[in-house]
């Protein structure tokens, strides 16, 4: 078994002596107290980063708008300017009667951008790269929008499924793979989410497992640099696409005809 | 790299006896209820903060910072407008001015004509006057001339008569050079 | 040997990432050449960018997800 190689591998090797990779070691989960075992309520470094994600959001939304300004300075201007950037975003791509549900996608966004760039923090513990909180960010987006679907249009919705302009026969069809990558989105949500920030990371870490060797850790360090900056993209880009995601499956709640 | 060493009693199923992860550290099943805990712990926070705080006051800002900006955009429309009005009556008023000063030179042209003109005349009348009077004088010098002229004319004509020893008549010599005078 | 067996299929997988990135290149391209074209319209397709861009990726990603549950998990 690989585990049981990899084991034997770091035994044989020792830590810091020749090649030693734990890239996965960054997404451990440890309580902050003590050594015991993880229980449901125990505070753990995932209670760390989240708290802290918790306190940038109040820091930059609630503190840097504390002084009203009509002309803002530099934290209110960051403040509106995530404000105007989520609620165009939500405006656009949901349609006018998106905007009630704008609070709901703006707490997605203010999160997980902060969880991104707090886990691009060395020694930090990325909550974005686990799956266990992506999957409940997609599955909270996929059942909020079904039941929204359903509310609002009762059986109506599952028109989104029957396309209506394509030719008779080809229906069925369509609505087969149209419910197949219904059901496929909450998955797809999570993972690419995960995945972007868990192989970012892990990617930084291997070329750091390369810097102990001396013939080529100018070009590990380089290397790192350069995958840092397109991990700071990343961080960014993934909060958006997850937020335009989540106004496109809200778009198809709101208004499911073709 | 690796973090601290748990000990191995205490570590769990996904961790290994050197102190890290056995597999993928994200499939690891009994570390999920403490992040989904945790998860939506932190989520209802953002929401709350987010919902009840600082959306309500960054739209009520923007809303306020569009109504400063149409404010000043009306203000600036009607100090534009008032400065334009302005600009019409000062130049009105320059338009006005220079037809006032015309009017007036004018006016004192004409006036200053008409006392020319008066003066003129009363400078004519006053040489007429003068003339006439001169003219009178140099009448009544003349007929007083002729007076004289006549008797002296007479008394010559009598002394002449008396040196001559003739001894005339007074009367009948006068009648002989009145005579003589107006022939 | 099925360890060895995991970690070439790793390497397989890992193919796929690349192919991945042939994908993010397309969108991209396809988007600068369109753009090119008629920059008024660029602006407001951003959003359709990203999201390609985001589902081209998201399938190498699975692709490096899978090279990871091979090197780590089996």
């Amino acid at each position: 078994m690989a585990t049981e190689t990899h084991g034997a591998e770091a035994a044989g090797h020792g830590e810091g002596g020749g090649l030693v990779f734990h890239p996965m070691d960054q997404f451990i989960v440890k309580p902050l107290f003590g050594d015991g075992a993880v229980g449901i309520f125990t505070v753990t470094n995932v209670t760390l980063w989240l708290a802290l994600a918790v306190l940038c959001v109040i820091a930059l939304m609630v503190l840097g708008t504390s002084r009203r300004g009509i002309v803002p300075n530099r934290m209110q201007s960051v403040a509106e300017l995530a404000y105007g950037f989520v609620y165009k975003m939500v405006e656009d791509v949901a349609g006018k009667d998106g905007v009630k549900y704008f609070p709901y996608i703006m707490t997605l966004f203010m999160f997980i951008v902060f969880a991104n760039f707090l886990g691009l923090l060395p020694m930090a513990f990325t909550t974005t790269s686990h799956f266990a909180v992506t999957v409940v960010l997609a599955l909270a987006v996929f059942i909020a929008v079904t039941v929204l679907g359903f509310l609002k249009h009762g059986a109506k919705f599952l028109e989104l499924f029957w396309v209506s302009s394509a030719p008779l026969a080809l229906r069925p069809v369509l609505a087969l793979i149209e419910v197949i990558s219904y059901f496929v989105r909450p998955v797809s949500h999570s993972i690419r989410l995960a995945g972007n920030l868990m192989a970012g990371h892990a990617v930084i870490k291997v070329f750091a497992g390369f810097a102990a060797i001396a013939a080529v850790s100018p070009i590990s360090v380089l290397a790192i640099t350069a995958m840092y900056g397109l991990e700071i993209l990343v961080a960014f880009i993934q909060a958006y696409v997850f937020t335009i995601l989540t106004c496109v499956y809200l778009k198809d709640a709101l208004h499911p005809h073709h | 790299m690796a973090e601290e060493p748990i000990a191995q009693e205490l570590a769990s199923a996904c961790i290994g006896p050197d102190g890290s992860a056995i597999g993928m550290p994200q499939l690891c099943g009994e570390w999920v209820g403490n992040q989904v805990f945790w998860l939506i712990l932190t989520l209802v926070a953002i929401y709350f903060v987010l919902s009840r705080v600082a959306l309500p006051r960054i739209a009520a800002i923007l809303a306020e910072r569009q109504g400063t900006i149409s404010n000043d955009l009306a203000k600036a429309e009607d100090l534009k407008r008032q400065a334009e009005e302005a600009e019409k009556a000062y130049e009105k008023a320059l338009v006005d001015a220079r037809a006032e000063a015309q009017r007036i030179a004018e006016e004192t042209r004409a006036e200053i004509r008409d006392e020319v003109a008066k003066a003129q005349e009363d400078a004519d009348r006053q040489i007429a006057a003068k003339t006439a009077e001169s003219e009178q004088q140099i009448a009544a010098i003349r007929a007083s001339a002729l007076e004289n002229v006549e008797a002296v004319a007479k008394d010559t004509a009598e002394a002449f008569m008396g040196a001559l020893g003739l001894g005339a008549d007074r009367a009948e010599l006068d009648g002989a050079v009145d005579q003589r005078l107006k022939g | 040997m099925e360890g060895e067996l995991a970690h070439i299929g790793a390497g397989l997988a890992g193919l796929g990432c690349g192919l991945a990135a042939l994908g993010v290149g397309n969108v991209a391209a396809n988007y600068l050449s369109g753009a090119l074209r008629n920059p008024s319209a660029a602006a407001s397709q951003t959003a359709t960018l990203f999201i390609g861009i985001a589902f081209a990726e998201a399938l190498g990603i699975f692709s490096f997800l899978v090279a990871l549950l091979l090197m780590f998990a089996v």
